[in-house]
């Protein structure tokens, strides 16, 4: 089985239209969207419109949350004046353009999906499986976090997006039996793991223009017994037309800051949310 | 989780995601005016941890699923084994120190940014300074502090750190953008392009009691106001503090006498009543101990605003 996913989109929708392309050529069989259709760029309806034409399945983020329900502020999380304020600036644009019967369908979506896979129990989130805006930063959360999420939301891979950064761990957990039998005899391993998709919304503060998808391959699609996992996943870096999403976002009078991060690929606005590694990497 | 018993505020542990370790004790270099559990050298009340102590909290946390690790006291980098413990916690998770920034040496960045390279993990640095002048920040925080803390400062950035500079909001809430503002343009001016800065409420306990005024009576969280509170911007949540007495129920309570809730983390999993003024302060503010990479608390709503 080939699976595609694709984070936040923020509106970019020339880029979620070309990921579907390259999925489908790729073998994809069936289309994920973890959320956060709206925020930064601009046309919203499309985004909407093209995920639901395809019939992507699709998990509700915070923003599909705040637009569906019209609430006052994304939930993106933010912490720092600035961030906020251009947070909110793409959010009033985004729930001004939003129709009435795309917020309709954005309050219907499911807040996780669950699957299961040659007996391994995947389950697709926004943020966290316990969070919708929870941030799952690389560098600040521990291991024993992901595994005891697992552990809560009876599950063994966890696929989220939110931070808008992409980044896998692979562990090994050892439950002892009394888990599963009441004695307390050694079990044998299991393996989890937990995959941040990225986002396809914007580009991921490391200089270049090109957004990010992941392809899950599972089964024979995986090489099975070539692989110790029962899946593999692939980080996928995606060129699209970021020259005519910047021409759109400036005739929305989206603000500077937004379109010289698609044109650069380095983050401008909310850069206070990132833990140091991850800010290190980028140029601000 | 709220349990209304006896009309207090109870406040159940939901997830142990942030485990800090009182390292070194009450013992600081400096003794501020504003400091909420006086900290001197020579408060003595909490001592040092040590690297076994703090070791053996870790492999404990393991279990718990510990999201992060946080370091304060005191000044943490009194504490002769500070370097060997940030070191060994990049071996279970992210970890911030709290810090005066004024008693860093080169040698020990080195060695923990050697040490970051090596990990998964972030090493957070948060440097207490108490405004953009020596004129705000020394009378708080004692003689010539701000040079010295803007000296670490530059040392922690030369030695590729992002420290995120950590103020008491010692000014009025309306002066903030200016105060920030001003901030950045000095810090700039010391080399650090790109400052992370975050800013506290001041809490009126301890010498901060002395300085200003306490808590009233008023300043109180009933069980009433819990009621459809989201208590996972309460630092009891979702943290504990690991002291030389025993495991505490927040960093900004350990002086109070229900404050140590037990000796190991399991004795300390159960329910706190918030009933202290400084409860009210975290009611208010919320996620005021934690880093911005956190993010804020959030639970979906299902009513249109």
């Amino acid at each position: 089985m080939q699976l595609a996913f694709f984070g936040g989109i923020y509106n970019n929708h020339i880029a979620l239209k070309t990921a579907i392309a390259d999925a489908q050529q790729r073998g994809a069989e069936r289309m994920f969207c973890l959320g956060d259709l709206g925020a930064f760029g601009p046309h919203p309806d499309r985004t909407c419109e093209i995920i639901r034409e395809h019939k992507i399945e699709v998990v509700q983020g915070n923003y599909d949350h705040s637009i569906g329900h019209g609430l006052n502020d994304c939930q993106c999380g933010y912490t720092d004046p600035r961030d906020n304020h251009f947070a909110q600036l793409s959010y009033d644009y985004t729930l001004a353009n939003t129709s009435d019967e795309h917020r309709a369908w954005l309050r219907t979506l499911p807040t996780e999906i669950r699957f299961e896979v040659d007996g391994f129990r995947f389950l697709l989130c926004h943020g966290s499986p316990r969070r919708t805006n929870e941030f799952l930063w690389e560098s600040t959360t521990s291991t024993p976090f992901l595994n005891k999420l697992c552990d809560d939301f009876a599950c063994d891979v966890i696929l989220g997006t939110h931070t808008g950064l992409h980044w896998q761990r692979t562990w090994d957990a050892f439950p002892t039996c009394s888990n599963l039998t009441g004695t307390s005899e050694a079990c044998p391993t299991i393996t989890r793991s937990y995959i941040n998709i990225g986002v396809l919304g914007r580009p991921e503060n490391d200089g270049t223009t090109n957004v990010w998808y992941s392809m899950v391959r599972t089964g024979n699609d995986a090489g099975a017994g070539r692989s110790p996992l029962p899946w593999k996943v692939e980080f996928i870096p995606l060129a699209y037309d970021h020259n005519q999403l910047a021409r759109e976002m400036r005739a929305e009078h989206l603000p500077d800051e937004f379109i010289e991060t698609i044109l650069t690929g380095w983050w401008t606005t909310c850069l206070e949310v990132l833990p140091s590694k991850e800010r290190r990497r980028g140029q601000w | 989780m709220i349990a209304n018993t006896e009309q207090l505020p109870i406040v159940e542990l939901g997830s142990l995601d942030e485990l800090w370790f009182q390292v070194a004790g009450t013992r600081c270099n400096l003794a501020c005016t504003h400091c909420f559990i006086s900290c001197s050298p020579h408060n003595n009340s909490f001592g040092f941890l040590s690297f076994d102590e703090v070791e053996r909290r870790l492999l404990e946390s393991v279990k718990w699923g510990v999201k992060e690790f946080y370091f304060t006291g005191g000044e943490p980098f009194l504490n002769p084994d500070m370097v060997s413990i940030l070191e060994r916690t990049l071996d279970f998770g992210p970890a911030t120190v709290l810090t005066n920034g004024t008693v860093l040496k080169p040698e020990w960045l080195e060695q923990l940014q050697a040490a970051v390279q090596g990990s998964l993990y972030s090493l957070e640095f948060r440097v207490s300074i108490d405004g953009p002048t020596p004129e705000l920040n020394d009378p708080i925080r004692g003689p010539r502090t701000f040079e010295r803390a803007l000296r670490g400062v530059e040392l922690l950035v030369q030695h590729g750190f992002l420290p995120i500079i950590t103020m008491t909001r010692v000014w009025d809430e309306t002066e903030d953008d200016a105060v920030l503002g001003q901030f950045r343009n000095l810090l700039n001016d010391h080399g650090y392009d790109r400052p992370r800065l975050k800013v506290l409420p001041r809490l009126q306990l301890g010498a901060e009691a002395t300085r200003t005024c306490g808590y009233s009576a008023a300043d109180r969280v009933t069980a009433e106001m819990l009621v459809g509170y989201d208590t996972s911007k309460l630092v009891c949540q979702h943290s504990r503090v690991v002291t030389d007495r025993g495991v505490a129920v927040c960093p900004i309570l350990i002086d109070s006498r229900d404050a140590i809730l037990g000796q190991t983390l399991a004795e300390a999993n159960r329910s706190f009543a918030i009933t202290h003024g400084a409860c009210a302060t975290c009611y208010q503010f919320g996620a005021i101990c934690t880093n911005p990479s956190s993010g804020s608390a959030f639970k979906p709503m299902t009513n249109d605003q």
